[in-house]
């Protein structure tokens, strides 16, 4: 496969960079293929603007950023705003519809939904919306196995999160597929 | 009992996989001060050194840190700092101590965009020439790089051998992509990693001369509390470590410094070679623009151009020789970096104008990509 390119965007705090860290051990330690993640943050610890990159390919992944995404997710209007431009002809844009309200035009497949309500109404805490948007992310763009990526979150949340982070995780493959589905 | 991750495959940041490198490599001290990009290090031994019976001490300063990392060396362990460059900055006059008393240790620079406090959480590679000038003097440097986990891994353990080789401060210069890329790693069982340890005399304490070099160039320092008594200062000194004002003991002194190095570059530079048996266009890159650089020359010949990549593992010494072999028998030198052309300096030195060299420069906190490199490659052709 050719390079595939994810980029999870939004705001510091948001847990987009563990997100990254766990799509990327699930396609390179239990998908047993080549990933590489990065990340772009600002100065401050919270609150600014943040960025998590996975690369995913079956060759060796040379230069390790994001040039032309495959997946773009956008938890603030400023990410979408500022990174849709950057998605293949035909890439995914997934974006949480509270925070996201316009949409850069664009030769892209748009999926919207309420990430951020669904981490808090559905699953019961907004910490867990970087998994509820990896769940999406799995359903949707099918290039990590659901099995791999339940390995990878619960090799890295906290003990004794494991099944609200289960829970986080299902319910975003549940929504990304319903979201497939039209 | 092996270590918990000897021989797994495992994601890891490359600030992690310096931290294993360093375990793997004997280090059991590490001093520091938290510093973007480079805290993971710090972060990662003070979880992990408790597991090995090393020791972590967060000190008040980068200069006390220096410090703590020569005092700890002196007894004979093996001891290491990070840090980045407002750091690498106030280490320099300790860094400087070091390689005068001829103390072996290693300096991490996770670089970050310049000068003062610049660019905390962007890469840059701003701090190549600090490596080689930064503290005052004439000495000789080595200093080091890598663009992966894995390479960083494999290079952190070279910067202690070689301090343990050459009796002196290694640098070892990340920068914030190579440190913050998490990307796979294995780690090799640390019984078949090649640690070198410091010699330790062979005479009797009353016979003992610090600084007497018996096989040439490189002195042999006893640890402190082995009963070997000695001083060390930052004063030019002679055999017996005290200081001298002995003009011919000054000049052996400070040369011995420079030659000890020189008289050892072949076994100290490390260069990899990418398509450059034809080439007509030599890219030189390092660090995190190496991996650029590798796609761009598979981009270049897959539309017919022959470019090749020289790859320095190894900044100082700088490889002039490697380089100039090169010089005559192609039409140009492509030097991208993350600065406004601190390595394309030596490069040019180097040449002794037998071939252009072109510049491709980036301070911007953005990476150099494949694409910038292959577009000045075209322009040259």
């Amino acid at each position: 496969m050719e390079r595939y390119e994810i980029r999870l965007s939004g705001s510091g705090g948001q847990g987009l960079i563990l997100a990254g860290k766990i799509l990327a051990e699930a396609v390179a330690i239990y998908d047993r293929r080549n990933a590489v993640q990065t990340q772009s943050y600002g100065p401050e610890a919270r609150g600014g603007a943040s960025r998590a990159e996975v690369v995913i390919s079956d060759g060796e992944i040379d230069y390790p950023k994001a040039m032309r995404l495959d997946l773009l997710l956008s938890l603030t209007q400023v990410s979408c705003t500022k990174y849709a431009g950057d998605l293949k002809k035909d890439g995914i844009l997934i974006v949480d519809s509270e925070a996201v309200t316009e949409i850069p035009q664009g030769d892209f497949k748009v999926y919207r939904t309420p990430i951020m309500e669904i981490a808090v109404e559905q699953v019961g805490k907004a910490v867990v919306a970087n998994i509820v948007a990896l769940g999406i992310m799995t359903a949707i763009s099918g290039v990590v196995s659901e099995e791999s990526m339940e390995k990878a979150i619960l090799a890295r949340v906290p003990k004794g999160t494991e099944e609200l982070n289960m829970k986080a995780f299902r319910m975003g493959l549940e929504t990304g597929r319903s979201l497939v589905a039209g | 009992m092996p270590d918990r991750y000897a021989g797994r495959t495992m994601m890891m940041q490359g600030n992690q996989a310096c931290a294993e490198g360093a375990m793997a490599a004997g280090c059991r001290f590490f001093a520091g001060y938290p510093i973007t990009p480079s805290s993971e290090i710090a972060e990662w031994l003070a979880l992990r050194f408790p597991e090995v019976g090393g020791k972590f001490i967060q000190m008040e300063d980068e200069i006390g840190a220096m410090g703590a990392v020569i005092g700890a060396s002196l007894t004979g362990v093996k001891a290491m700092t990070a840090t980045s460059g407002p750091g690498f900055s106030l280490k320099q006059e300790n860094i400087g101590y070091a390689a005068m008393a001829e103390v072996p240790c290693v300096v991490v620079d996770v670089q970050r965009g310049g000068p003062s406090t610049g660019m905390p959480t962007l890469p840059s590679q701003m701090d190549v020439q600090q490596a080689r000038w930064g503290a005052h003097g004439d000495h000789g440097v080595i200093a080091l790089t890598a663009s992966s986990a894995q390479e960083t891994f494999e290079q952190t353990i070279r910067a202690f051998n070689l301090a343990e080789t050459y009796m002196m401060p290694v640098l070892l210069l990340l920068d914030e992509i190579v440190g913050h890329t998490t990307e796979r790693i294995v780690i090799p069982d640390w019984d078949t990693v090649e640690r070198i340890d410091r010699k330790q005399p062979e005479v009797p304490p009353d016979e003992y001369l610090p600084y007497r070099c018996p096989e040439g160039l490189i002195p042999v320092l006893a640890n402190f509390g082995t009963g070997y008594r000695y001083n060390i200062t930052g004063l030019c000194h002679n055999e017996t470590g005290f200081p001298t004002n002995n003009k011919q003991e000054n000049e052996s002194l400070v040369i011995r410094l420079t030659e000890k190095i020189v008289a050892h570059r072949n076994e100290i530079i490390r260069l990899k070679r990418m398509m450059l048996d034809d080439a007509d266009i030599v890219i030189f890159a390092y660090g995190t623009v190496a991996r650029s650089a590798r796609q761009a020359v598979m981009e270049c010949r897959e539309q017919g151009i022959k470019a090749g990549l020289l790859e320095a593992t190894v900044l100082w010494p700088f490889p002039t020789e490697e380089v100039y072999a090169l010089a005559g028998s192609v039409n140009a030198f492509v030097v991208p970096e993350l600065n406004l052309g601190q390595m394309a300096r030596e490069v040019e030195l180097a040449v002794r104008c037998a071939a252009p060299v072109h510049r491709l420069n980036r301070v911007d906190g953005d990476p150099i990509t494949p694409l910038q490199i292959l577009d000045a490659v075209k322009e040259v052709v």
